[in-house]
Formats: structure tokens, sequence, C-alpha cells
């Protein structure tokens, strides 16, 4: 259960934030400059796994139970993030993810801005487009892979897990030339958020000195409570018909 | 400048860690410093911070849709 949780875990946050990079990328390089954005992909990514490589040794250097409280608490926080959003989306107030509105709008502003030569980067503006939108949107997957991999002392699969969905939604943007719309961003989001609640409860609890009931086997009760207590809220909060929404479409 | 630039660091940090609302996280922090005060007991603790998130959710949410 844990090695699959956690390679399921990983792969779908990775991928969720790959699809948001992958359509910044693709707005870069189409109405600007392929050089310069995938340049600009490169840089991110040595800047991820310099961050990767330096915060993976320290954190296994963290006494297990501290490192179980603190990374409990702040993938708690990310979870709950991500399921609110999930949540707020499922059950309509608010927009869900539109990848081909993100496209047009980073395309338009793409196309107006000026062009400026620095050092080998022949377009700075596809360059720090595509730099920005790896590091930004890789960040958060980083980090996430790095807990639950120290956690499990199992870095490896996680770091499999994350690269496997890089290269799967690469392939898939590569393959259609257009921003993977029909992905089910929000769905995905959904698991994401309900593994990182689930295990940053059973982490932080154990880390702050709490003994679970059954041990490890909690998970397999706090992983389908959690789905069930989101998809009723989604269910509860949608509204009656004939209710107008006015939502925002922020990221 | 120098302060613009601290500000725009504090704030992506803030955002990345705390994110949308800030009472989950206070809340989060809460039941995380409630759960390691009464562990050292002979009370159970375990149910502490699930009890959290089912608070803190639908709270969040509420107060989410009702500044919308």
């Amino acid at each position: 259960m844990s090695s699959a949780a956690l390679f399921i875990a990983v792969f779908l946050a990775c991928a969720v934030e790959a699809v948001e990079a992958t359509t910044i990328v693709l707005a870069a390089g189409t109405a600007r400059d392929w050089r310069s954005a995938l340049t600009g992909v490169a840089a991110g990514l040595v800047v991820l796994a310099v961050i990767v490589a330096g915060l993976g040794p320290a954190l296994t250097a963290i006494p297990l139970q501290w490192l179980r409280l603190v990374v409990g608490g702040l993938l708690l926080v990310f979870g709950l993030q991500w399921l609110r959003k999930a949540i707020l989306r499922a059950s309509g107030h608010k927009a869900l993810h539109d990848e081909d509105k993100i496209f047009a709008t980073e395309l338009s502003a793409a196309q107006t801005a000026q062009t400026r030569r620095v050092g080998a980067v022949s377009d700075w503006y596809s360059f720090t487009l595509s730099f920005k939108g790896v590091v930004l949107e890789g960040l958060e997957v980083a980090f996430i892979a790095l807990t639950f991999g120290s956690n499990q002392k199992d870095i490896p699969l996680a770091a499999i897990a994350a690269v496997s969905a890089v290269v799967v939604v690469a392939a898939g943007g590569v393959a259609v030339r257009a921003p993977l719309a029909r992905v089910p961003e929000n769905s995905m989001k959904f698991v994401v958020g309900v593994m990182l609640t689930s295990f940053g409860t059973f982490w932080g609890a154990e880390g702050a000195g709490a003994h679970w009931p059954g041990s490890d086997a909690a998970l397999l009760v706090l992983v389908p409570l959690y789905a069930l207590f989101g998809i009723g809220l989604s269910v509860a909060l949608r509204p009656r018909s004939g209710t107008k929404l006015a939502y925002s479409a922020e990221a | 400048m120098v302060i613009s630039r601290l500000k725009a660091f504090y704030d992506f940090w803030y955002d990345f860690i705390v994110g949308d609302d800030w009472r989950v996280a206070i809340g989060v922090v809460a039941a995380l410093a409630i759960t390691w005060g009464i562990s050292g007991s002979s009370f159970p603790a375990w149910w502490l911070v699930p009890a959290a998130v089912v608070l803190l959710l639908p709270y969040s949410l509420w107060r989410a849709i009702r500044t919308s």
C-alpha cells in the first residue's frame, strides 16, 4: 500500500504541475522562440535538481520523529489546499482550470513582448517564461516527492514517479502540440489532495507522539474516509438549480 | 528596491507554504501541538488531527464560498 500510494501521489502531483508547465512552455515556444523556451526548461530543471540534491541528504539527516512532525504538518497544509481547490471546482464555486484559455492568454502576452538577447539566449522573454513555469510549478512537486520519499525511506521510487510523470506529460505535449486540455486535472488534484492529507495526518500525528490503532493499517482507513468526506462536501456544496455563481478563474 | 524584493520573497514563501487560507495552517499547527501535548498522557491522541481536518476543511470551504 505505502509504496503504491507513494508512487501514485507523486506521479499524479507531478503530472498535474507538468501539464500546467507544459502549457506555459508551449506558449513561449509557439509564439516566440523554441530554442530559448527549451533552454529555459533545461535551466529550470537544473535548478530543481540542485534543490533536490541539496535538500534530499539534509532531510535524511533529520531524526525520523521530527521529520514526520514537520513534514506531516506541511503535507497536511498542502493537502488541505489541494482538496479545498478541487472541491470548490467540483462543486462549481470556482472555474475549472482551462488549459486552452491559459494558453491563449500566455500566447497573446508573448506575441506582444519585445525581443531582447541576453548572452547565449536569443529571446530572454521565452527563456524566463519557461524557466519560471518549470521552477514555480516544479518546486511544490519536488518537495512532495522528497518528503514522501524520505518518510517512506524510498527517495528513488519517488524520483522514478516524478520523472515518469514529466516524461508522460512532455510526450503528450509533443504528440498533440497543443495544451493538454483533456487531462482530468481536477480529479487528479482531488486524488493528490486526499493522499497528501492522509499521509500528512498519519505522519504529523505520529511525529507529535500519537500511536495509531493498527499502526500503518490506519492509512487504509484514512485514505477512503477522506476521499468520501471530500466527495460528500463536493456534492453538498453544489448550488441548487437556478442559483447563479460568480467564480474566479485563478490557478 | 531591496524592500520590494524582500516582500516578493516573503509573498512567494507565504503563498507556497500557507496558501489561500492562513486559518487552515494555524489550525493544523494547533492540532499537532495539542496532539503533542496529550500524547504523553494515557489519553489516546491519534484522533485529534483527523478531527481537525473534518472541522477545518468545511470551515475553509464555507468561508471561500461566502466571500466569492
